[in-house]
């Protein structure tokens, strides 16, 4: 069967294997470098030790989710020219930029920073040295506007026009591809799943420390910080989610009738399906749970209005782009992972109003329910499936197309490139990220297993502080 | 061809150089972690001089890869699909030396702190190995197909591994050890600082020999001295002049001036293929399908707007990149064991 898979399935592949492995990185990495800095930030103005060992130690697992963040981060750059180089001729004039740029005004930053920001512990002031950090996290964010802004323009072609002569897309304004309300919607949303990863992920590792009955008081006052980080983060996320879906209605309407599993136009109003069984052979739906009313509500924020199917959004595409093309997207992909994405994220903020509740300072009795450090414990894990669900939508829900409505992903793929290159490239990729994965994995479960008290200090291994006075001779 | 696809010409050559300067020297200290260091104190000791900022050195990189997507897209997509096996060779040795740092920190055995030790090496060697074959693979007619108005590079193994790349992935190497060794001597202290001086003056007469076969073997293989004569001839020169400045540095003892020679060395390698491409990107096999910098470049827009974001950005950036080799400015000290 191996013969089945050609060039484009495998490329494909490795854009999804290494995507969803860089994105569980960045988001942590992004939401670490925040609730870092807030640690920080805490420690600066209360001047109580405590938020600064919190800080060096939570920190530390920050550290290792940017390391691995870093190097996989770099595979994106190389394999839009290794892989999809077609794409990038086609999409040259106004892809390349923002990744430019991105590298300019943000990679630089936190590089750089970040570097200060490990090595100056005790050389700088801490209002100093709290800057390093944020300039950190500030570097991090950027970063995510000016990708997100390139896949912006995959999702909604703005500001361009084709080149006659070439076929190819041709800037014409600028303005227009950094004003793109798909952006708009895109980056808070996206952002705020960030700081919800590393919110959660915060909480539940301290969690697991408290259910050890570790150092009550600095895992309760980090699951705290966590816990408020990643429920504002989340519930924010969660509205720009619906400004992002009522984007999305009109604008990919095959994307939305997906996540909702509807074939046929719906009523009106409009029920939502819980869920259901697809068929996508007959183009038919079983077993559905329905709540009436709600996909209207959720679509239009209204008590009526009906919702297109994918039946008659693939009538009007066809119309538009010709009869040659597929362009049914992977339907139960979509519905499952937006029924995770939606019910995760509705779940994370219950977790996190009972533990912020539990935990409060006048009757905290967290320690003794065992259950609930659990369920914190085990949410640690639900942001970076969340995320990646989102993603599944986001970019398969763009199928056929590359760049929404302009070229498809059949033509984007490198003309040059084998079968054989990618069998070698994939594998390759799929045991160096598994190492990667584990021993990260594995490294983060010693920082905590040390504790915030051991004195492991990662300047890359110099046991000592090297730029402490004994290291130096002059 | 218009005055800002030259400037962009010219900016991707000052980028690529700021990469192979800057992480020319860390990747000459990771190689250094075995070809000098004698024991893990000593690895330690050098891995701390780049600490900082090797991360920031690597994005020099990146912002290249990104500069020649924006500035010349049909070059980075020829280029990078045509050498598919040498970046991806590129980018695992970029990925296991980037978590070596933060992994070798903690790993708590020394058989684990071995382990990414090694990867430190190995992604320092590769990386400068086989972007210096990449870099020598362009210098020579490739075959390229127009395929309307693509440009494919249908590079075969040849095309890839070849005396000149063998000896060009060598040179670049040897070039990074060296300009690591007198990072090394600007950086430390103690008994690394002169050996470092000492197995640089003993590398210099190695370069010397390998800079004579890759002048021939550029003679041969290209005809960079062909189209270009005078300038080719030039920078050959300076090549050579740079090696003799940085191994009288290593002699008298002056690192400044032996850093100064091993990193003009490196931007003139750098500025000998951009120079001798121009006006071409890629040469063909057919000269009627070679890349040239007319037809590979982005729209006069796109290239305004990013001639202009990097007037502002890149000083900016330049200046804290400054401000932390200033903050760490000081030598490190070998460590007690």
């Amino acid at each position: 069967m191996l013969f089945a898979i050609d060039v484009l399935d495998l490329a494909r592949f490795q854009f999804a294997m290494t995507t969803v492995f860089h994105f569980f990185f960045v988001p942590f990495s992004i939401g670490m470098a925040l609730v870092t800095a807030i640690m920080e930030t805490l420690f600066v103005f209360k001047k109580d030790e405590m938020y600064k060992k919190m800080a060096k130690f939570w920190g530390k697992i920050f550290l290792l989710s940017f390391a691995v963040g870093v190097v996989t981060g770099i595979i994106q750059e190389f394999q839009f020219g290794m892989n999809w180089s077609d794409y990038s001729r086609f999409m040259g004039d106004i892809f390349g930029a923002p990744l430019a740029i991105e590298a300019l005004l943000a990679f630089f930053l936190e590089s750089t920073f970040i570097g200060l920001w490990m090595f100056t512990w005790d050389r700088f002031k801490p209002a100093l040295h709290a800057v390093m950090i944020w300039l950190v996290w500030l570097g991090t964010t950027l970063s995510a506007i000016w990708i997100l802004a390139a896949n912006a323009f995959m999702q909604h072609p703005t500001g361009f026009a084709i080149n006659s002569e070439t076929g190819r897309v041709k800037l014409v304004d600028f303005m227009a591809v950094i004003t793109n309300p798909q952006l708009w919607v895109e980056f808070p949303h996206v952002i705020f799943g960030a700081f919800t990863t590393a919110g959660f992920a915060v909480a539940g590792m301290a969690a697991w420390q408290l259910w050890k009955k570790r150092d009550a008081v600095f895992y309760t006052k980090s699951l705290r910080i966590g816990l408020w980080v990643g429920l504002v983060a989340v519930v924010a996320a969660m509205g720009m989610g619906d400004l992002q879906t009522r984007f999305i209605i009109k604008d990919q309407p095959m994307k939305f009738a997906a996540t909702e599993g509807i074939y046929k136009d719906t009523g009106d109003p409009a029920a939502w399906s819980l869920v259901e069984l697809i068929d996508t052979e007959d183009h038919t739906t079983k077993a559905d749970i329905e709540v009436p009313y709600l996909l209207s509500i959720l679509s239009y924020h209204k008590l009526h209005g009906s919702v297109k199917g994918m039946d008659t959004v693939n009538k009007e595409l066809e119309a538009k782009y010709g009869k040659d093309k597929n362009y049914y997207v992977p339907v139960k992909t979509l519905f499952w992972s937006f029924r995770v994405m939606a019910g995760g994220g509705m779940l994370l903020a219950l977790v996190a109003v009972l533990g912020l509740f539990f935990s409060r300072a006048k009757n905290n009795s967290l320690a003794r329910k065992r259950w609930l450090l659990v369920t914190l414990g085990l949410t640690l894990w639900l942001p970076f499936i969340i995320n990646t669900c989102g993603w599944l939508i986001t970019e398969l829900g763009r199928y056929p197309w590359t760049v929404y409505g302009l070229y498809t992903i059949a033509d984007s793929i490198s003309p040059t490139t084998t079968a054989g290159q990618l069998w070698f490239t994939d594998i390759t990729y799929f045991l160096i990220f598994s190492l990667l994965g584990g021993v990260m994995i594995y490294y983060c479960r010693r920082v905590l297993f040390h504790g915030p008290d051991a004195d492991l200090d990662t300047n890359y291994g110099v046991s000592a502080d090297p730029f402490a006075k004994e290291a130096f001779v002059k | 061809m218009s005055g800002l696809q030259l400037l962009w010409f010219i900016l991707l050559a000052v980028l690529f150089i700021g990469f192979f300067f800057l992480e020319g020297f860390d990747f000459g200290v990771g190689m250094a972690t075995r070809v000098l260091a004698r024991d893990e104190n000593e690895r330690t000791q050098l891995v701390a001089t780049i600490g900082p900022h090797w991360d920031g050195n690597e994005v020099w990189l990146i912002t290249a890869g990104g500069a020649m997507f924006a500035s010349y897209p049909l070059w980075y997509a020829s280029l990078f699909s045509g050498f598919y096996i040498l970046f991806f060779l590129v980018l695992l040795g970029l990925i296991v030396r980037g978590v070596s740092f933060e992994f070798a920190a903690h790993a708590e055995t020394p058989r684990g702190r071995s382990i990414w030790r090694w990867a430190l090496f190995i992604g320092s060697v590769v990386p400068p190995f086989v972007l210096g074959m990449i870099f020598t693979a362009i210098m020579q007619p490739l075959p390229i197909a127009n395929d309307n108005g693509a440009y494919n590079v249908y590079a075969t193994f040849g095309d890839q591994v070849n005396l000149l790349t063998v000896v060009g992935g060598v040179a670049v190497t040897l070039l990074c050890l060296m300009h690591g060794l007198n990072f090394i001597r600007l950086k430390t202290t103690g008994p690394l600082r002169d050996r470092a001086r000492r197995l640089n003056a003993k590398l210099a007469w190695v370069l010397y020999a390998g800079e004579a076969v890759f002048a021939v073997l550029v003679f041969v293989f290209t005809d960079f001295f062909q189209k270009r004569p005078v300038s080719t001839s030039l920078i050959v020169i300076l090549i050579v002049c740079a090696a003799v400045v940085m191994h009288v540095g290593a002699l008298k003892n002056k690192e400044l001036l032996s850093f100064i020679g091993s990193g003009l060395s490196l931007a003139l390698v750098v500025g000998l293929i951009f120079n001798g491409l121009f006006p071409r990107v890629l040469i063909g096999v057919d000269p009627a399908n070679s890349l040239l910098l007319k037809n590979a470049s982005a729209s006069p827009l796109t290239l305004s707007i990013m001639t202009g974001v990097t007037c502002v950005l890149l000083p900016i950036a330049l200046a804290y990149f400054i401000w932390a080799y200033v903050v760490f400015h000081k030598r490190i000290a070998p460590l007690n064991s």
